[in-house]
Formats: C-alpha cells, sequence, structure tokens
C-alpha cells in the first residue's frame, strides 16, 4: 500500500525558506504572495488493512515525521496499490 | 578568580556523560572542556542503554546527529541512550544540551519549544553576547558575580537555532522564570522568540542552550564565559554526589 505525508509548518510559524522561494518567484516575474515550503514523504507500506496502515500513519506522524508544536501533517493513502 | 576555570585539583571529578550520536562534533570539545572544569568526563555512545556507573550529569553536545535529517534531534531523540537519559531527568539528574543536544531535547519534549531554520537562512558563526537572567540554577550559579555587570560572550554556529514557542507557552515560560539565557539586544543571530538563547525544563534539571559554552573555556580563544556555564554544572553534579539522587 502507498501513502504520502504532507507536513506543512503551522499558519503564523516563521517561514524563512518560504519566503526565499516567494521572493525568488518574484524576481521571476511570477506574482505570487506568499509560499510556504513543507515536505513529502511517500511510504511504501507492507500489509494490506487500510485502516491499521491509517493507524499506524498517524502514529508515524505524531512520534516522529511531524513536530506537532510547528507542523501540521496531512496523510493520503491509497490503498489501491497494495501488492 | 573570576573566571569560570580553575577549581582546586582536590575536589572530588563527578562523572559527566557526554552522548555521542552519529554525526555529533563537538564531543570532544565538551568533554575537553568538562575535564578542564573539575569533571571526570565521559563519552557514551548513542547505541549504549546505560549511562556509566556513578554518572553526575549529562550532556548533549553540538553537532549534526543523523545528518539533521528530517528535523534537527528528530532521529536522535530515538537513539537507546535517551531512554536512559530521559530516566535520569525524571530523577532529577542535570541534563545540559548544547546546540544540536538543545535541539535533539526540544524533540524529545525534554524542553519547552522547538529550533526552526535561522530567520537569516543562514549559518551563523560568531560570538554572542548574552544576558542571564537567572543566576540560581545548576547551570548558571558561576555567573552570580558577572551577570549584573556585563553580559556573557560564547560563541553560537548554528543554521537552525530560531528558538519558537507560541505565545500562550512564551507567556508561561516566562512566568515560571525558565527563560534564562537571551541574547542581549541588538545581537539575536536567529530570530529567535523574545531573543530567547537558553530555556530551562519544568523541573528545573534539565537545560538546553544554543551558544556552545565549550568552545569559551580558555583565554586564547577570546573568551572564558563558557567555563560559567559548565562549572555551573560541574559544581552541580558534584553536590549532586554529596547527596545522590
Amino acid at each position: 500500500m502507498r501513502a504520502t505525508v504532507l507536513v506543512r509548518p503551522k499558519p503564523g510559524i516563521l517561514d524563512p525558506q518560504g519566503q526565499a522561494v516567494s521572493s525568488s518567484l518574484q524576481h521571476l516575474g511570477f506574482e505570487v504572495e506568499r509560499a510556504r515550503v513543507g515536505r513529502v514523504i511517500d511510504l511504501e507500506l507492507a500489509g494490506d488493512d487500510e485502516a491499521d496502515a491509517r493507524r499506524s500513519l498517524e502514529r508515524m506522524c505524531e512520534q516522529l515525521l511531524a513536530n506537532p508544536l510547528i507542523e501540521s501533517y496531512e496523510i493520503a493513502l491509497d490503498a489501491s496499490t497494495g501488492a | 578568580m573570576t573566571t569560570g576555570t580553575g577549581r582546586s585539583s582536590d575536589e572530588p571529578r563527578p562523572v559527566v556523560a557526554v552522548v555521542v550520536f552519529p554525526g555529533s562534533n563537538d564531543d570532544r570539545d565538551a568533554q575537553r572542556a568538562l575535564e578542564l572544569l573539575g569533571a571526570d568526563a565521559r563519552l557514551v555512545w548513542h547505541g549504549d542503554d546505560e549511562l556509566p556507573r556513578g554518572t553526575a550529569a549529562v550532556v548533549l553536545p553540538g553537532g549534526f546527529s543523523f545528518g539533521d535529517y528530517l528535523r534537527c534531534g528528530a532521529i536522535a531523540r530515538f537513539s537507546p541512550v535517551m531512554r536512559a537519559v530521559a530516566a535520569f531527568a525524571r530523577d532529577a539528574g542535570h541534563v545540559l544540551g548544547i546546540c544540536n543536544g538543545f535541539q535533539i531535547l526540544t524533540e524529545a519534549g525534554l524542553l519547552p519549544g522547538a529550533l526552526r531554520p535561522n530567520a537569516s537562512l543562514s549559518f551563523v558563526c560568531r560570538d554572542v553576547a548574552l544576558t542571564v537572567e537567572r543566576t540560581d540554577t545548576p547551570f548558571t550559579s558561576r555567573c552570580a558575580h558577572v551577570a549584573l555587570d556585563r553580559p556573557l560572550t560564547i560563541p553560537v554556529k548554528h543554521g537552525e537555532g530560531c528558538w519558537f514557542a507560541d505565545e500562550e507557552l512564551l507567556e508561561e515560560l516566562e512566568a515560571s522564570g525558565q527563560i534564562v539565557l537571551r541574547y542581549a539586544a541588538g545581537d539575536n543571530p536567529n530570530g529567535a522568540v523574545a531573543d530567547v538563547a537558553g530555556v530551562l525544563g519544568e523541573h528545573g534539571n534539565v537545560f538546553g542552550l544554543m551558544p556552545h559554552p565549550e568552545h569559551a573555556v580558555d583565554p586564547l580563544l577570546g573568551s572564558t564565559d563558557g567555563g560559567l556555564i559548565l562549572g555551573s554544572l560541574v559544581d552541580a553534579a558534584r553536590l549532586s554526589l554529596a547527596s545522590p539522587v
């Protein structure tokens, strides 16, 4: 089973990387008002129980993939990609 | 003497464990500085399950543990030795995190807040002026005679030292006196909220700071103010030997 985890800096958290990207895009002539830079983590999971996978993905995010103080996360699970 | 270094050699040398993670690079500097200040400093591999017998304080040194992958400190906090460090802290043992060590302690939930990339996006490596807010902690006791007179001079060197706490948490920490070290006005190198350079855990026995006291213990390097921080820790470790925790 494949899953994608999106990790974003929470609103209100200073994101200097996003600011640099936004200013660079503006220099290129794009009309960008704001950019925020996060992280994508693609995972391939063993097992085929969707509910189990979802539970363990939540735990992965809470324990390691995101720091809940400064980051939010979003899980997308593609159950159609089982082995 | 008003420097941080120098104590008579007949005092007991408390065992201070300096944890070495893959990617730590200030472990030996920390060991050398602690030895200079009267400790028996021992390097401990991150994969060990236990701290050395008789450990009276723990230092998590600077560096780039696990390549700073994912977030600084996020992977190191799961190293086997961290279970022993957390247990040591629970039993009121003194734990100091320097730079990457600070990042690891925040990721481990042993210290409040989080460290984010510097506002400038640049790696910063220079001396900073620091004001000590409290000298009644195990990490700043030796600052008592300088704190009111002048700021400390200790170098920073980091890319992700922008300490963050939301307003509510910051207010709590200010009220409880956990903000112990700040960059002097106008000398904040990384955009840290409220100029915070070092913060104390809720029980007062865990401390983390971005500046590197281990790089400021020898007059040859321009400042011995780091010895005031590390020397305080050695004093506290020695005291805890007298009354084991």
